[in-house]
């Protein structure tokens, strides 16, 4: 007995019960759609999540300067003036696990281009820092130790300032004000989008860091930065890189053990990585559930085939009389149940797609079906009906043919 | 002529719980290749179960059955349905086709047990239709079929694969006396064609268009007689 011929007697014995194999199956489609929804919204959470974190840039780093008290008043974290640019090049000079520093001054500002105005962030940066964030730059060309050396009065602009002060005009070589100081045009940034708060990254304009130290922010003392940017070297080496960090501007800013540092240190992938595993978490919940709604119709599968059977005990018998073995019975059986559950896991993969794009249209939350999880949900409903198949089947296959053959 | 069947001493025993029934009390026969014989007997005599034991659904327990030269006393349930499969051709009282399915698909059934391609399958499947006087009824599903025709369907499926002998249990049970003329008819030509027939029947004028009665009583044969002419002409 072949294959094609076992998979033609399943078919043709689901057709004669449309209705009753329809409703068998609503539980592994319901299940099966639920799941592939469910994963479509989390693969799309994650997703965002892993683009976020691209945009930052890998394996980064963030030292902060402390807080300072002045007159009974005390700052929060990043209030101190205790960074300078000096210790941003010490860390990429003596952190063997650092690839990069790069000490970076953050200020907001009008800028002007003739007519137009815009009200901005205006970053500060050594030229590191485009290699830190993996920024390109896509027309023009980037800041570099020229620019910073001589603390030049060039900018950068991402593509939202570009957008607001030029239209659809070329800014390369224009000269705008920022802070009514003229500044030079050399190149606009790629497009990054939101950050992982939220915030439009492409809204921001970048000048040298002794630019804008020189120019734009006001310091105690000259070379203050107020943030280090650092990217490790790997992904591994980010807590080595953090450490050394840690040791060598103790020992810089002559940190004891009795005093608090000046400096804090953040690691942003360690953030993400705990929004990640919290949709990660979300998800398999969900599929949790869905997975409980695909046992129930399992159980609706085995209860029907239970049910087949008996009603089609003569057949059984008729089959045997003229010399089917107990395995073409028992395959015959097994097939009728997984045809239904993996027919069952093909409309539920349709609904559940479907289901899927309509509510990324509706609630605009993005959503991706991958081919992993719709291979997972088929051969999961493949599955269930072997799991949930074989007990009837067996019992269709044990039955004794004199008796199977009298049953009324 | 060469024996097809050869039943030597056959005992069958049935335990329900601690009682002991038993069914054939020592039955010995043998059919030759080409004979007509038919199994009267009134119910309980253990006809029934004799035919269970012919057909390879049942094993004696004790006893020897060689049946077209192969002791079956002994096989594996897979080893019999193979047997069944290839050396017998069942015809039963209900016709037992298979429900919403062309009668061609149920004449080749035993040939998609016995692993053959479609395309052979189709064409000895056809033969046999027309050997039963079916050609043309091939799609016609169980429903749409008489008793009778329903009955011929099941005779070419018992043909199909050219079995040493055709089990006929109570062929004519369910059918009116001209239908039951047509299909013992039927009967009759097949046999003249050199095919084994051993039906089972309680009705003596079915019976005697068998070449030979044996008549069961209380698990024993009480007469075996043999008329020289096949019986009444169809």
């Amino acid at each position: 007995m072949n294959f094609l011929q076992t998979v033609k007697i399943a078919l043709r014995a689901l057709r004669t019960n449309k209705m009753r194999s329809f409703l068998t199956m609503l539980g592994i489609i319901i299940g099966i759609a639920a799941v592939i929804a469910m994963m479509a919204v989390g693969t799309g959470a994650s997703y965002v999540i892993s683009q976020q974190i691209a945009s930052i840039g890998s394996n980064i780093i963030l030292v902060m300067p402390g807080s300072t008290t002045s007159g009974g008043l005390r700052t929060g974290t990043g209030g101190a003036q205790t960074l300078s640019s000096d210790d941003a090049k010490a860390i990429m000079a003596d952190c063997p696990s650092v690839a990069y520093a790069a000490g970076t001054v953050r200020t907001a500002g009008q800028i002007i281009n003739g007519n137009l105005n815009w009200s901005s962030v205006i970053m500060g940066g050594s030229p590191e820092l485009f290699d830190i964030r993996e920024w390109p730059v896509v027309n023009g060309r980037p800041i570099n130790q020229q620019d910073e050396d001589g603390a030049i009065k060039v900018c950068l602009l991402g593509q939202t300032v570009a957008e607001n002060l030029f239209g659809s005009a070329d800014p390369v070589g224009s000269i705008i004000r920022i802070k009514k100081i003229p500044f030079t045009v050399i190149g606009i940034l790629d497009r990054k989008g939101q950050s992982p708060q939220g915030q439009d990254q492409d809204d921001a304009v970048f000048v040298p860091l002794r630019t804008a130290q020189r120019n734009l922010v006001r310091s105690q003392r000259s070379g203050i930065v107020s943030a280090i940017i650092v990217k490790a070297k790997s992904e591994e080496s980010i807590n080595k890189a953090e450490d050394e960090i840690k040791a060598l501007l103790n020992q810089r800013h002559r940190i004891t053990n009795s005093k608090e540092p000046d400096f804090s240190t953040r690691n942003l992938s360690e953030i993400l990585a705990v929004a990640e595993q919290s949709s990660k978490a979300m998800s398999m919940l969900l599929g949790a559930v869905a997975s409980i709604s695909l046992i129930v119709g399992g159980i609706g599968i085995m209860n029907i085939m239970l049910v087949s059977v008996t009603e089609r005990t003569r057949e059984i018998g008729i089959r045997m009389a003229i010399g089917a073995k107990k395995n073409d019975i028992l395959l015959q059986f097994m097939t009728e149940a997984v045809m239904l559950t993996m027919l069952g896991g093909l409309i539920g993969i349709a609904l559940g797609a479907g289901g899927a794009t309509v509510v990324s249209k509706l609630l605009g939350w993005p959503t991706m079906i991958s081919i992993q999880s719709i291979t997972i949900a088929f051969f999961f409903s493949a599955a269930v009906g072997i799991f949930f198949g074989f007990y009837p089947a067996k019992k269709a296959a044990g039955l004794n043919p004199i008796d199977a053959l009298r049953y009324e | 002529m060469s024996v097809v069947i050869s039943l030597t001493d056959i005992r069958r025993v049935f335990t329900m719980g601690d009682q002991q029934f038993e069914a054939l009390k020592g039955v010995s026969f043998d059919v030759s290749s080409g004979e007509f014989v038919a199994i009267m007997g009134a119910s309980g005599s253990g006809k029934s179960t004799s035919m269970n034991i012919l057909g390879c659904l049942d094993l004696p327990t004790s006893g020897r059955y060689l049946l077209d030269g192969i002791d079956v006393g002994g096989m594996t349930t897979n080893q019999l349905a193979d047997i069944r499969n290839k050396k017998l051709g069942f015809v039963f009282q209900g016709f037992n086709l298979l429900a919403r399915t062309p009668a061609v698909e149920n004449v080749e059934l035993p040939l998609v047990y016995a692993g053959l391609a479609s395309k052979d399958r189709r064409k000895k499947a056809m033969m046999a239709m027309e050997q039963v006087g079916l050609s043309g009824k091939e799609n016609n599903h169980s429903g749409q079929l008489s008793g009778g025709q329903q009955q011929r369907v099941a005779i070419a499926r018992a043909l199909v694969n050219d079995p040493a002998v055709i089990l006929a249990d109570e062929p004519t049970g369910n059918l009116d006396s001209t239908t039951t003329e047509e299909i013992m008819g039927l009967f009759t030509s097949l046999n003249r064609q050199g095919i084994t027939i051993i039906m089972v029947t309680h009705e003596h004028d079915v019976a005697a268009y068998a070449g030979r009665q044996i008549t069961f009583k209380d698990g024993r044969i009480i007469s075996d007689t043999q008329t020289i002419h096949t019986g009444k002409t169809a």
